[in-house]
């Protein structure tokens, strides 16, 4: 892994720290304040906060906006960025945008599919995809160069990180595909939301199997549920996510008043589980429109205070 | 074989398209449209009643053999007198056709469906686009099976994290490409071509719109 960059993130995890990372969805509007407000709640208590691109195709402030909020509040951003809305000279002109500001993190997607979202009969680009969307950041990082070949003056330094879901099926694909994306240059991994332990152990066993934890850094994904509701609706109507029949029950038997603190405790749980597993370099927070709740979960996971790197 | 699939377009939208046009010809395609009960005999019947139960006059109506065909306008010469009185063609055939007869007839013409795709017939009254003339075909390492026409997003290195059972997370009635190229490259013993990485796509294959002339030698 290069060593290059200035991401506290990739400092973090390059020196055996857990790192612990959450994000924040930009507003439907144009108030920075919105994006400001959730920052200033979690900030001391992760490495870097990622920043939603237009998350389930709806329209939202953009992602680089928002980022250059967080870094003049001194809190270090993950641009999330997505290839359903720009085509590669777009991509190409973001990743400098971004890196005129010193963004340090990118997160390369393909991005949900437009249907979901608030512009179900906009058309999608995915010029690239995402595995290209990580080679095209590294060739402008390592070599210099523009996709077209030219050379950049003063070159993105940017730390590269993509997703992955373990629970999608074939669930066999699912570590072949984690080798390719890691093979493209990804350098950092956040997963997909993990309520199925034993399945998401499974596929562990299989990155480390294939020595893959040694080469990227995976930062587990975590998102607490408010509610029974939440935790029905994302078994059943997320496609792609594997939510054990227990984990409702345990959720449904709970009051309801009380289900906010059982979704925080599963949450603690997975977490404090998740820590030994080999090849788990950390934790991602998604704490959906609940960013309140991420100092609990850092401090009841043991996660706090967090590593303070120069 | 392949088919220029339709749909029809809502009577609203066909009445508004029409509209300040009292004399209207209609005419149908005995090729896809007939196959996809779009554009034949029947639907041409129930347009001619629909239309002439709402006040308009129709001067004629013909099904031709092949719409997008060049002879289409010769055919069309024996409607002569028909085709002059209307003031507008309402054209129950794909785009191709309703191409051909504008720049055959030079008449105001009203497409009466919506061309969706170039598709195949892979079972009864079923029709899946299967290749989007791209220009830069891969299927070579696909299985044979075209992720750029199948998936969602076009991806070619590989499935989102949105497979649903084997299906696309947007359409349960949509199979997941890369579930089928993964099944097809198992059957064959070629996983090996999914770790393949697809450099970005050459958009410029054929630039649209596609334009090819015959070389003669």
């Amino acid at each position: 892994m290069s060593d290059t960059a200035r991401s506290k993130l990739q400092r973090i995890l390059s020196e055996g720290h857990l790192a612990v990372t959450s994000e924040c969805g930009p507003p439907r509007g144009s108030d920075p304040e919105a994006i400001k407000e959730k920052a200033e709640m979690i900030k001391d208590y992760v490495d870097a906060v990622n920043v939603t691109d237009n998350q389930t195709s709806v329209t939202r402030l953009c992602s680089m906006a928002a980022c250059i909020h967080l870094k003049l509040m001194g809190v270090e951003p993950v641009l999330q960025m997505v290839t359903r809305d720009r085509n590669r000279i777009a991509i190409q002109s973001d990743i400098l945008g971004a890196a005129s500001f010193d963004i340090p993190n990118m997160l390369c997607l393909s991005g949900d599919h437009q249907s979901f979202g608030d512009c179900p009969q906009g058309q999608n680009v995915h010029d690239i995809d995402s595995m290209q969307l990580v080679q095209t950041v590294r060739m402008m990082r390592d070599e210099g160069k523009f996709l077209g070949g030219a050379e950049i003056k003063r070159p993105p330094n940017m730390f590269v990180g993509a997703a992955a879901n373990p629970f999608a099926d074939p669930f066999e694909i699912r570590v072949p595909r984690l080798a390719k994306k890691v093979a493209a240059g990804t350098e950092f991994i956040q997963t997909q939301c993990i309520y199925n332990l034993d399945k998401f152990e499974e596929w562990m066993k299989g990155v480390c199997d294939r020595g893959l934890h040694e080469k990227v850094h995976i930062l587990a994904g975590v998102t607490p549920f408010k509610s029974a509701g939440m935790a029905k609706f994302m078994k059943k109507r997320v496609p792609g996510m594997d939510v054990p029949d227990e984990v409702v029950k345990r959720m449904s038997d709970t009051p309801k008043e009380k289900q906010p603190e059982e979704g925080i405790n599963i949450c603690v749980e997975s977490i404090e589980r998740l820590k030994s597993v080999e090849g788990v370099h950390g934790f991602h927070i998604m704490a959906i429109e609940w960013e309140g709740k991420v100092p609990e979960i850092v401090e009841r996971a043991g996660l706090y205070p967090r590593p303070k790197i120069d | 074989m392949i088919r220029s699939i339709t749909r029809p377009k809502s009577e609203e939208e066909i009445d508004r398209l029409l509209d300040g046009n009292g004399r209207i010809f209609i005419i149908g395609c005995g090729t896809c449209v007939t196959l996809t009960h779009t554009g034949g005999e029947p639907e041409v019947a129930a347009m001619k009643e629909r239309l002439s139960a709402k006040g308009k006059v129709i001067t004629g109506t013909t099904v031709v053999p092949v719409a997008c065909d060049n002879l289409t306008g010769e055919m069309l010469k024996e409607f002569k007198a028909p085709l002059d009185q209307a003031e507008a063609l309402l054209i129950m055939t794909c785009a191709y056709g309703v191409q051909t007869i504008a720049s055959q007839l030079k008449k105001f013409v009203v497409p009466a469906l919506d061309t969706l795709f170039i598709g195949k017939e892979t079972g009864f009254g079923e029709f899946n686009e299967v290749c989007r003339q791209c220009g830069t075909c891969i299927i070579g390492e696909t299985g044979g099976i075209c992720p750029v026409t199948t998936c969602h997003k076009g991806l070619v290195n590989g499935p989102c994290g949105g497979t649903n059972n084997g299906k696309c997370e947007i359409d349960p009635n949509k199979d997941c490409a890369w579930t089928l190229i993964y099944n097809r490259l198992k059957e064959l013993g070629r996983l090996d071509l999914m770790r393949q990485y697809q450099k970005p796509r050459n958009h410029l294959g054929e630039p649209s719109p596609g334009k090819f002339y015959i070389k003669s030698n």
